[in-house]
């Protein structure tokens, strides 16, 4: 007796495929108080900042409004049960072509912070919009003093009150911010790659 | 060095950039006597194109300014318009000298957005690669450390040693430096054959070598005269600085990917981390001299069992199938089309992957719209943040300890600049 | 005579250090123990562009170092040749964007083209060879 499946060319891996390809779920939780302790530490200071919150794959993200970013990351690195005292990176994303929380808010502001006592990760992301400057995190820790420089530079996202706001990367005389979604990639065109997808 | 008319030397044809003057010392008349000295971007002692301007005051530095950007390639840009199979590539070239950590840093990022578990025998083989790749990159840091200081020999030593482990990944993979060896999913093929016992040659050999270097350098009076009590930075200064990597744990802080959150299988194994007391040059040194030992010792427990079975997960959206089924099964042939072609799409959402490389924290964050191409990928260097702790070290010091301040931190251009 | 200077030109082609990204890992590789680039009499690596010969233009040029590129090879004594290593110098290989020059040659004339992402270090002693068979068909008047 043959299997239906085999006289179609299928092998067992691609049966196994079509189930893994079935069961993906959509994993977006919201954070909450009980279970999660750095949103309750935000929630109960500054509950009307927040503006949403996801847990994906056990990372943690809290989309707040920009404002009182510096307040906000204080209490998470002073906090006794946070106590993110290390700021593993802080970049930005430019939402000009995704969906977006608010349409006023172009880009996010990512501050992905490292708690040694812990041992987790949290990702904050403030929201912002194009023109609009952030107030700077480099009184919490210095190290955003080149981290915002970067993001100036190639997002052109401007932080209040830094102490050196100038291009870090590309030459002083440089027009445009080349990570901005509206600007080209830029380089020589390559022949045959009229119908290539880039963004 | 020679001294240059600062208004007058500049060419022509390119006179509307802001020029960096080669090396150029400058008189500040209004500051008291106050030097200014520019090291870089083409210089000898520096790692790289790196530009130092230095405030001299006689020979103690008052003011020292990093200027970074001379490498900048646009990597992000690059890899914003790739398919995620094809951005691989770019995570070789950024920083150079840990390859198949950016490798495993930027898998780990998409695997866990499209949240599929690689086989055991992929995680055995990667942790064995990490580890040859990092007693590569520290080899090359002594190396050029040494050489920066002024002891020839030890660079011709490291080489030696290097060179054995590329041609481990040559014999891997086809070549020396940019294997591309690591992919989602698991590795792209399976170690050849007699490649696990020549790797096991090597780490029974390599603790000789490291035992001479040793000799060479660790009791050395030079050497501990030259580098004790200089570039000292305090642990709370460093964790604010964001360092990381040996460049944090000389300042004794104990703060180790590997350990403090273990991806491919890092918890099986039983390693310590070496942690400084002082935070001075000498005490990255010894951190560093001491994770040859530790990444031997992982190596040895990781070569013992390495389980059998596939090298790369079985869901055929993200590996190719092997060549056999091509001939077989149509689907093989269409997923082995659109893989390569189209490639995958992972759901909607941020991930962040880290990974322990040979200079600190290596994270790759990853923001997906859903398309085949990643919407925004930011490469989390940790030269970035640990030059950034440069200035300080360095204020207050001869200027002659600047060259070992830069090598202890073991900053790599590409990862800065990217 | 020109053959004479010719055979001292050639065998003793000394580069300026310019590492720039990856493909100055190689170049230092191809001056170490194993491969031994002094048998070519390329080893002495000069600091100064002042004292070097040839200039080994490793790695990818962005625009921001493009200038200080260009400054150096002015700086540098005739006779002086360049040798683009790699496919970032020559073309930028996959970094098709808008941070780097398209290839050094549109800010100075190039003599060899190593191919690689990085060169092999036998590629990078290869393209010396070949830089020595084109400085022995050169007659010495022509560069000064």
């Amino acid at each position: 007796m043959v299997d239906f499946d085999v006289r179609l060319g299928l092998t067992p891996t691609d049966l196994a495929l079509r189930a893994i390809s079935n069961k993906r779920p959509d994993d977006w939780v919201e954070l909450n108080a009980e279970d999660d302790v750095e949103f309750r530490v935000v929630q109960e200071a500054f509950p009307a900042e927040i503006v949403k919150s996801r847990k994906f794959r056990d990372e943690k993200t809290i989309w707040v409004k920009h404002e009182s970013i510096v307040a906000i990351l204080t209490l998470l690195r002073d906090h006794p049960e946070t106590q993110f005292s290390f700021l593993s990176d802080l970049t930005c994303v430019d939402l000009l072509k995704v969906e977006k929380f608010d349409e006023a808010s172009r880009f996010q502001v990512v501050y992905n912070l490292y708690s040694m006592a812990t041992f987790k990760r949290l990702r904050v992301n403030a929201l912002a919009p194009d023109g609009v400057a952030v107030n700077t995190v480099e009184s919490v820790w210095p190290a955003a003093n080149w981290l915002e420089r970067e993001v100036y530079d190639l997002m052109g996202v401007e932080f209040a009150n830094h102490s050196d706001l100038r291009r870090i990367q590309l030459p002083d005389d440089w027009v445009g911010h080349p990570l901005r979604k509206d600007e080209p990639l830029g380089g020589e065109e390559v022949e045959f790659s009229f119908n290539v997808r880039g963004r | 060095m020679a001294v240059l008319d600062k208004e007058t030397d500049l060419p022509d044809a390119i006179s509307n950039i802001k020029l960096p003057r080669g090396v150029f010392i400058e008189r500040d008349e209004e500051n008291d006597g106050l030097m200014i000295v520019n090291m870089g971007p083409q210089h000898p002692s520096t790692h790289g194109v790196l530009r130092l301007v230095v405030e001299l005051d006689g020979e103690t530095i008052v003011n020292c300014t990093p200027h970074i950007g001379y490498l900048h390639t646009g990597i992000e840009k690059t890899m914003e318009n790739m398919t995620y199979y094809k951005a691989l590539v770019c995570t070789d070239r950024e920083d150079y000298l840990s390859n198949l950590i950016n490798n495993t840093a930027y898998s780990l990022a998409v695997e866990k957005l499209l949240d599929i578990e690689i086989p055991a025998r992929a995680s055995r083989l990667r942790v064995i690669l990490n580890e040859l790749e990092r007693i590569a990159s520290h080899l090359l840091w002594l190396g050029t450390h040494c050489l920066d200081i002024g002891a020839m020999t030890v660079f011709f030593y490291c080489w030696r040693e290097r060179d054995q482990i590329l041609d481990l990944k040559e014999m891997l993979s086809g070549v020396r430096m940019m294997t591309s060896w690591i992919c989602p999913g698991g590795l792209r093929g399976d170690a050849p054959d007699g490649w696990l016992e020549r790797t096991k040659k090597f780490v029974d050999e390599f603790p000789a070598k490291l035992s001479e270097y040793d000799r060479l350098l660790t009791k050395n009076p030079i050497w501990i005269e030259r580098l004790t009590g200089i570039g000292v930075v305090t642990p709370e200064d460093a964790i604010a600085y964001g360092m990381s990597g040996p460049s944090l744990r000389g300042s004794g802080v104990a703060f180790d990917v590997r350990k403090a959150n273990p991806y491919c299988g890092y918890e099986q194994f039983d390693f310590d981390i070496p942690v400084g007391s002082n935070g001075d040059v000498y005490d990255r040194f010894l951190v560093r001299m001491e994770e040859f030992r530790q990444s031997i010792r992982i190596l040895e427990q990781a070569l013992k069992d390495v389980p059998g079975g596939p090298v790369i997960t079985n869901d055929r959206k993200v590996a190719p199938p092997p060549r056999a089924e091509l001939d077989t099964s149509m689907e093989s042939l269409i997923h082995h089309f659109k893989l390569f072609t189209e490639g995958y799409h992972p759901p909607v959402g941020e991930a962040y992957g880290a990974c322990e490389s040979g200079r600190g924290e290596k994270g790759y964050y990853i923001y997906s719209d859903g398309s085949n191409i990643p919407y925004r990928v930011k490469i989390n260097g940790p030269s970035l943040k640990n030059l950034q702790a440069l200035p300080r070290m360095a204020k207050g010091r001869m200027i002659a300890d600047v060259v070992a301040m830069i090598g202890s931190i073991d900053i790599v251009l590409g990862d800065i600049d990217r | 005579m020109n053959k004479a200077v010719n055979w001292a030109r050639r065998n003793s082609v000394w580069p300026a250090t310019f590492g720039l990204a990856c493909c100055a890992i190689e170049m230092m590789a191809a001056t170490n123990s194993r491969y031994d680039l002094a048998r070519f009499g390329s080893e002495a690596f000069r600091a100064s562009p002042r004292q070097a010969d040839l200039m080994i233009v490793s790695g990818r040029v962005s625009k921001k170092m493009a200038p200080v590129l260009r400054r150096i090879y002015d700086q540098m004594p005739e006779p002086k040749w360049v040798i683009s290593m790699g496919d970032c110098a020559s073309c930028t290989g996959v970094f098709n964007n808008y941070a780097l020059v398209q290839g050094v040659d549109t800010i100075v004339p190039v003599d060899i083209y190593v191919p690689g992402c990085p060169p092999n270090p036998d590629a990078l002693i290869y393209g010396i060879m070949q830089l020595q068979k084109k400085i022995d068909r050169e007659h010495f008047g022509d560069r000064r």
